[in-house]
């Protein structure tokens, strides 16, 4: 049973990471539940509003601190990270299952020797267990897993906790200034895609896919996507024909996305595809084939030309 | 230098998946199996750098018997020796990564190479836990790999972008597509990956630290509402988004 939970918080660019707030979210209602204590690590150089965590249920958060961890390195990140997890005695470590999450949580499991259930959509108190839900096959199946180690490390899938709203409480801000720091890998340079949001981290996601017949008809999916605040995104299709990047796929190959909103533009719904977008919230189809298996997760459809209709939806959300 | 890429068998992605009668794997009759789509990338880039730099290509597969056809298609696209780490165990992700790494260790490989992730159970943490378990570098997702002497420069796809990393032998990289094209095998290749021998280990691991209680099929969605069949149907879609769904 777990005693000490210790939450990993994402930063990057300063900024925290909405994927942390559902961690920390999670992480506080268990604690509550099994009576255990809690609290944060965040690593990064300046932080933005830190105490702020404390409206997820957190009052305690410790930054470690040097200007060498502005960019993310997973030698130095894992090092300063394991080393905390072992000086509280962490019994129940929990974090966002972000590249980041899926860097460090593995070097903390192999540290600790304990069980890692990575990318979970739920987690449920069973007596004093923690069983976590791990969807395998891309979403085409379940599992319900625990771990049978003392300590245990689980990652959550981001956006399908809620973080919710924050409540006014603030956290206790610990900086313990870090001097020294592995770079033995050396994060050199990152490259933003400007202005773009990733299918991973949004809560909206418009796709489009082969019935677009052109790379150039993405224009109206980018039009559609900025008028909601979306993230564009694209079947494999669409990708093995070139028209849009492959960081922009959705699916078995691609990536598992769980927006709130998911439109599927000219998208069939090929199984490798319907695997990594069913568990959105809402989804809507259009597709001018009536039987086209999209149809069969959609929560609302228009049978009808995307040519006609997203140019009409865009107007429609204009007014 | 001594090139490893593991290499795993997987369900294609085509599969329908269906729940076996013990309710904790999936059921194997008529699911075509396939080499794990990103180790194809691997196994390029592990052969380019073997031209590049010499050396020898092993593969290594932990599973089934049946994982040799995918270390054969391996050999037949170049790789020089397979070895097939046989289990018929269901083993979590950790203790899988410690046998690969006890192998890994055994070759005496400085660089490793491996999909970045499973399309059977999607962990996509492997690369990260050999590394961890071994001490060597890792860059995860790579989507580019240059190595000069013992020096590293590879980028990854982060969320939203991208990250160039300098790092150094040894090191376990995990390909993401982009990485490179991989090669077709020819036929030479495939005829000769038919005589070579492929080596067999038993795993000594069966610690898992990961129980599986039950595998099941997610819940099905009902049925949803067609709201019409053309560009009129737009406001009755807006007014649902907006009122009854309440997500825009």
């Amino acid at each position: 049973m777990a005693n000490k939970f210790l939450i990993y918080v994402e930063q990057r660019d300063g900024n925290i990471k909405k994927s942390s707030f559902e961690a920390l979210k999670k992480g506080s209602e268990l604690a509550k539940l099994l009576n255990a204590k809690i609290e944060a690590v965040v690593i990064g150089n300046e932080i933005g509003n830190l105490e702020d965590i404390g409206g997820y249920g957190v009052n305690k958060v410790t930054h470690l601190k040097n200007a060498e961890l502005t960019n993310y390195s997973v030698s130095a990140y894992s090092e300063l990270f394991i080393k905390f997890a072992e000086e509280i005695n962490a019994d129940l470590i929990l974090l966002a299952n972000t590249l980041m999450g899926k860097d460090i949580a593995p070097a903390l499991a192999v540290k600790l020797n304990c069980g890692l259930v990575v990318d979970c959509t739920e987690l449920e108190v069973n007596n004093v267990n923690i069983i976590a839900t791990k969807p395998v096959y891309a979403g085409k199946a379940l599992t319900l897993v625990e771990t049978n180690t003392p300590k245990s490390i689980f990652t959550l899938r981001p956006n399908v906790f809620t973080a919710g709203q924050s409540s006014a409480m603030k956290a206790e801000v610990i900086v313990q200034n870090i001097d020294t720091v592995n770079l033995s890998n050396n994060v050199t340079k990152v490259v933003k895609t400007e202005g773009k949001l990733d299918v991973s981290e949004a809560d909206i996601i418009v796709s489009g896919g082969r019935g677009l017949k052109a790379a150039e008809n993405f224009g109206m999916i980018e039009e559609l996507a900025a008028q909601l605040g979306a993230a564009t995104g694209a079947s494999r299709a669409a990708v093995d024909a070139g028209w849009r990047p492959h960081s922009d796929q959705v699916g078995q190959t691609g990536k598992t996305v769980s927006p709130n909103l998911y439109i599927a533009v000219a998208i069939s719904g090929a199984i490798q595809h319907l695997a990594g977008m069913q568990s959105s919230k809402f989804i809507v189809a259009i597709n001018k084939d009536k039987d086209a298996p999209i149809f069969g997760v959609a929560d609302y459809g228009i049978a009808g030309d995307a040519f006609e209709v997203i140019p009409a939806l865009i107007e429609e959300l204009k007014k | 230098m001594k090139i490893v890429v593991c290499v795993n068998h997987v369900p294609d992605t085509a599969t329908r998946v269906n729940i076996s009668s013990d309710q904790k794997t999936i059921d194997l009759e008529r699911v075509v199996f396939v080499v794990n789509p990103y180790d194809e990338f691997a196994i390029e880039e592990a052969l380019k750098t073997k031209e590049a730099v010499g050396g020898e290509v092993i593969a290594i597969s932990l599973g089934k018997v049946v994982n040799k056809e995918t270390l054969r298609k391996g050999l037949a696209m170049g790789i020089d020796e397979a070895v097939l780490l046989k289990t018929d165990e269901q083993l979590d992700t950790l203790a899988v990564a410690k046998a690969l790494a006890e192998e890994i260790k055994s070759q005496n490989a400085e660089l490793v190479f491996m999909g970045k992730q499973s399309v059977d159970y999607d962990n996509a943490v492997m690369g990260q836990l050999v590394a961890a378990i071994l001490g060597y570098n890792i860059v995860a997702n790579a989507t580019s790999f240059n190595l000069s002497g013992n020096n590293i420069i590879a980028e990854r796809e982060i969320e939203g972008g991208k990250e160039t990393i300098a790092t150094m032998l040894p090191a376990v990289i995990t390909a993401q597509k982009g990485l490179n094209e991989p090669r077709y095998a020819s036929l030479k290749g495939i005829m000769g990956a038919k005589k070579k021998v492929i080596e067999e280990k038993e795993v000594q691991i069966i610690d898992n630290f990961v129980n599986v209680i039950e595998m099941k099929k997610p819940p099905r969605k009902a049925p949803g509402k067609i709201v019409g069949v053309d560009a009129s149907a737009v406001p009755e879609l807006v007014r649902l988004l907006k009122e009854e769904a309440k997500v825009i």
